[in-house]
């Protein structure tokens, strides 16, 4: 396939289908953050997660929607305020959803599947009688869109930049706050043993409130990032499920690096074998990577040791 | 799971309409002899028993018709347009004085974007409701659900999306295009006006894209000269990531890129080939799959440029279809935008209405028999008639996507195309 052309043209082409690989890492991390904390650190799986990222789409639109009708002197950037708004709407959500229904399936993590499996049900009917059953359309400003010309032939999409660059910011946020702060501490601490961190003094019920509310604002961030590259409709956050629990199992539930490996791993395999194979046999091939790699490691790719 | 749900409510419900049914049975009689008075006032309102001899639910005064499409799930995003569309058929119909003298009244169910649900609403519909006709589906899996139940209860359902073709049936009008219609004419047009000559084929994973790409490859391969493939490729549904694809199509230069994306992933696939720098104004892409209501989704400005080949514009310009245009607007919203499956559902209540009139009989076989040759001329896509095989003639078109969301009309067939759903040297 390759000798009709000349090395030049094959050398971009490599650097832009490694750059479209790197894109991918991007994407897969974003979405796997949020679940990573919510079902790695509290055990809750928790299927409305596409749900919540839809949440924060729905936010940057009527974001960009109010200030195109009210402020467009500032359109340029209003997606960072969009971001700020859907974490916040996505975060809220998560911690009045803990509230009213996972704090009461701590003991019982498999309902957690099912009581949040309902939720995106009904989330996703909410989303169509509110806003509509239309996609809608987020437009962003100028800036952002096209793709920088590095050489004649390689050219960089910028929104990818700025996927990778957001990805890359929030997962030192998340990798600081879990690990060395005092919250973090009392995050996992919780998780090791709720009764013994309650009877040190800490307060178990905020400690998981505001877990699985950063969890789901991290959602909503991802969602408002997406709205580049992908759709923002009632039932879009299912496309991401699937890749998003395939992400943070195969690294290792409790494992924040798991998690960028793991999505690094997926995200690499899948752009090298779309680009020689056809689309929809890159995804099976990649499935059944994952699925054999844990049979043979059912624990996912990194683990942390723990006395059981 | 859901099986074993639906299996008492189904039961229930049944009871139910046959109590319901019971009561009822003293009052039919008497509307009996009362509805004498209506059909002697009402002259051109022929007596019910002579139009009715299989027990549909048609009184004096009304006729009962059924709407089965997904106003929940997935599908409703596609077909809220096509239930809009077939209830202002319905009301127009009504304001002018009905189908033989009787006033529509519809039954909508909610297929929920679930194939066996499509199956069990429209056997409600046909058995419990007597509909006189159907208007509904959207996916041709859907279609593929009900085709049965209304061969079995002999109903009659009016379809309106483009589809694959490969059907055929005494009790399906087909008011959208079959595969041939809507890729035939596209390809040709491109390749004369754009001189294209290289073609890389891309869909969405499952029967329609598939079948669609098959006859573009015949016809690219076999019937053009001097054209070819130079890739053709799938993506499961709702698949988000196109950057690698990108790349290939940017190494492969073809002359078209022939896209048969749908749903969510056409958004994310317009979106990622604006970012990475493809100008849909020097790079030829046509596409089936692209009507407005997808463009709403996707943004104008990610999409502007491409060409769409379908039958129906909202833009089109003819007496019909701005009538057409204002009328939806006026019930449905301004910022509502009709797509071409829109238009072809508006046509299913008409081309029922005519095919009753001619029958003169709303009886299901007569129907079908009488619908053939029936023509349309007051349809927003200008003039239509119904072929032997339940399909209907019509224009082939190409439309340019502008930023604003509509297309521009590029080109139109000067003639009707005949529809062809077993296309020989195609299979």
């Amino acid at each position: 396939m390759f000798s009709d052309y000349s090395l030049t043209e094959l050398g971009s082409i490599f650097v832009m289908q490694g750059f479209a690989g790197l894109i991918l890492f991007s994407v897969f991390l974003l979405m796997a953050l949020g679940l990573a904390i919510i079902f790695g650190q509290m055990g809750v799986i928790n299927m409305a997660h596409g749900e919540f990222m839809i949440l924060g789409a729905y936010v940057t639109y009527f974001t960009s929607q109010f200030f195109l009708n009210y402020l467009p002197s500032l359109f340029g950037i209003y997606f960072f305020i969009a971001m700020i708004l859907a974490f916040i709407a996505s975060g809220a959500l998560g911690m009045a959803v803990e509230w009213l229904m996972i704090r009461h399936l701590y003991k019982r993590p498999l309902d957690t599947l099912l009581a949040t499996w309902g939720l995106s049900l009904i989330l996703q009917q909410v989303y169509r009688s509110v806003f509509g059953p239309r996609e809608v359309g987020v437009e962003l400003p100028g800036w952002m869109m096209g793709s920088l010309n590095l050489t004649d032939a390689i050219e960089v999409q910028i929104n990818g930049l700025f996927v990778m660059g957001l990805t890359i910011a929030i997962t030192i946020a998340v990798a600081l706050l879990m690990y060395r702060s005092s919250w973090g501490k009392q995050v996992r601490a919780v998780v090791q043993n709720r009764t013994m961190a309650g009877a040190v003094g800490i307060n178990t019920e905020r400690v998981d409130r505001l877990t699985f509310g950063l969890g789901c604002g991290i959602a909503g961030v991802a969602g408002s990032a997406f709205t580049m590259i992908g759709s923002t409709g009632p039932t879009a956050g299912q496309l991401y499920i699937v890749d998003t629990f395939l992400v943070v199992v195969f690294g290792g539930a409790q494992s924040l690096i798991g998690t960028i490996a793991s999505a690094f791993t997926i995200s690499q395999a899948q752009s090298t074998m779309e680009f020689f194979l056809s689309g929809s046999m890159a995804k099976v091939l990649t499935l059944l990577g994952v699925i054999i790699i844990l049979m043979l490691r059912p624990q996912g790719l990194f683990v942390i040791k723990v006395r059981r | 799971m859901s099986s074993n749900d639906d299996f008492p409510k189904k039961f229930s419900s049944t009871r139910r309409t046959f109590i319901q049914g019971m009561s009822l049975l003293p009052a039919a009689s008497l509307l009996g002899t009362t509805s004498l008075f209506p059909r002697m006032a009402l002259a051109d309102t022929p007596p019910t028993a002579q139009v009715n001899t299989t027990g549909l639910a048609v009184t004096d005064s009304e006729v009962t018709v059924g709407i089965l499409h997904s106003v929940t799930g997935t599908m409703a995003i596609s077909e809220t347009g096509s239930v809009q569309a077939e209830k202002l058929a319905i009301d127009q119909i009504n304001a002018s004085g009905g189908v033989l003298g009787r006033k529509i009244k519809f039954i909508q169910e909610d297929g929920a974007s679930d194939w066996p649900t499509f199956a069990e609403k429209a056997k409600k519909l046909l058995v419990n409701d007597k509909c006189a006709s159907v208007f509904g589906c959207w996916t041709s899996a859907s279609r593929k659900a009900v085709l049965p139940v209304f061969e079995q209860y002999n109903g009659m359902l009016y379809y309106p999306t483009f589809y694959e073709g490969l059907e055929q049936s005494k009790n399906v009008i087909y008011t959208g295009q079959e595969a041939t219609q809507q890729i035939i004419a596209g390809l040709n047009w491109v390749n004369k006006t754009k001189g294209a000559k290289t073609f890389y084929l891309l869909g969405s994973d499952y029967i329609w894209p598939r079948t669609s790409n098959k006859i573009a490859r015949k016809h690219i391969e076999n019937f053009m000269e001097g054209t070819s493939v130079v890739g053709e490729e799938y993506f499961p549904l709702g698949h988000t990531q196109f950057n690698s694809v990108i790349n290939k199509i940017k190494l492969k230069k073809p002359d078209v890129i022939y896209a048969i994306i749908v749903g969510g992933s056409n958004v994310a696939f317009y979106k990622q080939l604006k970012a990475a720098g493809i100008d849909l104004s020097k790079q030829t892409l046509l596409t089936i799959s692209v009507t407005e209501d997808e463009i709403d989704g996707i943004g104008g400005e990610n999409i502007a440029g491409a060409y769409s080949c379908m039958k129906y514009f909202q833009s089109l310009d003819n007496p019909n279809n701005k009538e057409f245009v204002a009328a939806f607007k006026k019930m449905w919203g301004e910022k509502t935008v009709i797509g071409d499956v829109t238009q072809a559902a508006y046509l299913g209540p008409w081309l029922w209405k005519m095919a009753v009139e001619k029958a003169g009989s709303f009886d299901i076989d007569k129907i079908a028999e009488a619908s053939p040759g029936i023509e349309f001329t007051k349809a927003p896509e200008g003039y239509v008639k119904i072929h032997p095989n339940h399909h209907l003639w019509s224009r082939t078109r190409v439309g340019m996507a502008q930023t604003d969301g509509q297309f521009k009309v590029v080109f139109e067939t000067p003639d009707l195309i005949e529809p062809n759903p077993f296309p020989k040297g195609y299979q």
